[in-house]
């Protein structure tokens, strides 16, 4: 398998989720896209681990998906406490810190 | 090598284009579903890679958990299921333009450092792939950000159930 497929497809799922990210309103639908980039990243980590038969990037693949739980978890939590106080969860009503 | 090419390719148009759906969905719990499809061809290209214990992983935080916890933020913030308005701002074609630009350059990038190399797959990439080599490289290479890890899932937990209580 060339390595090159691998990385190409991480890009590219990045790249969806750059577009993603400045795209949507609704910031639950950005935190997914955010997973969407963290997912990529994971897939170059394991691409290069296979590549240069090395468990590094394995390892480094597994704290990336114990970080992305903790800022799902913090970012949710977060979204609702805007939801409470604001009764929306559209980026573009959440401007109170516009000058 | 050409059954891991075909799977390779099936996996990776499957991702893609649900990749696209969860980013031009209107409706919020569609985008979610496409997401869990995105997660589990993920898991799937790493058990093509023989990271077994990094695939199964995989599946239980993202689909079992992260998945779940997007729903139950779904929920609890009343999005709409139904397109009433729509969910993107008005910024789609230059978010669009500057997100190509950027896939043009990372391709171009690894194509010019990786022209044709080639993942070998052999036997001590499978032993690689196994838990218990993972778990001592942890534990004896990288045990100090595992316990720095594990004090930020903590701070985590603390600070989600703090921020998210009523009071």
């Amino acid at each position: 398998m060339a390595l090159n497929n691998f990385l190409i497809l991480s890009a590219f799922l990045f790249c969806t989720g750059v577009y993603g990210v400045l795209v949507r309103k609704n910031a639950v639908l950005v935190l997914m896209s955010i997973e969407l980039m963290l997912n990529a990243v994971n897939i170059n980590l394991v691409a290069y681990s296979a590549f240069h038969h090395e468990v590094t990037g394995q390892v480094f693949a597994l704290f990336v998906i114990t970080i992305a739980a903790a800022e799902v978890g913090i970012g949710l939590a977060i979204v609702l406490l805007i939801y409470r106080n604001a009764h929306s969860v559209d980026l573009d009503d959440i401007d109170q810190l516009k000058g | 090598m050409v059954a891991q090419n075909v799977a390779f390719w099936i996996l990776a148009i499957a991702m893609a284009g649900a990749a696209i759906g969860v980013v031009r969905s209107q409706n919020v719990v569609h985008a979610a579903l496409y997401l869990v499809v995105v997660l589990a061809g993920a898991a799937a290209q790493y058990i093509l890679l023989a990271a077994e214990f990094v695939a199964w992983v995989q599946v239980l935080i993202y689909i079992g958990a992260i998945v779940i916890l997007f729903l139950f933020g779904i929920m609890l913030t009343r999005a709409p299921m139904r397109p009433e308005g729509t969910m993107d701002n008005n910024q789609k074609i230059a978010s669009a333009v500057v997100s190509l630009f950027l896939f043009g350059v990372i391709t171009a990038l690894f194509v010019d450092a990786y022209g044709d190399k080639e993942i070998k797959l052999s036997d001590d990439l499978v032993l690689i792939g196994r838990s218990g080599t993972i778990a001592s490289s942890i534990f004896r290479d990288y045990l100090v950000p595992f316990e720095v890890v594990s004090m930020l899932l903590l701070a985590a937990l603390v600070g989600a159930v703090v921020i998210a209580r009523r009071d």
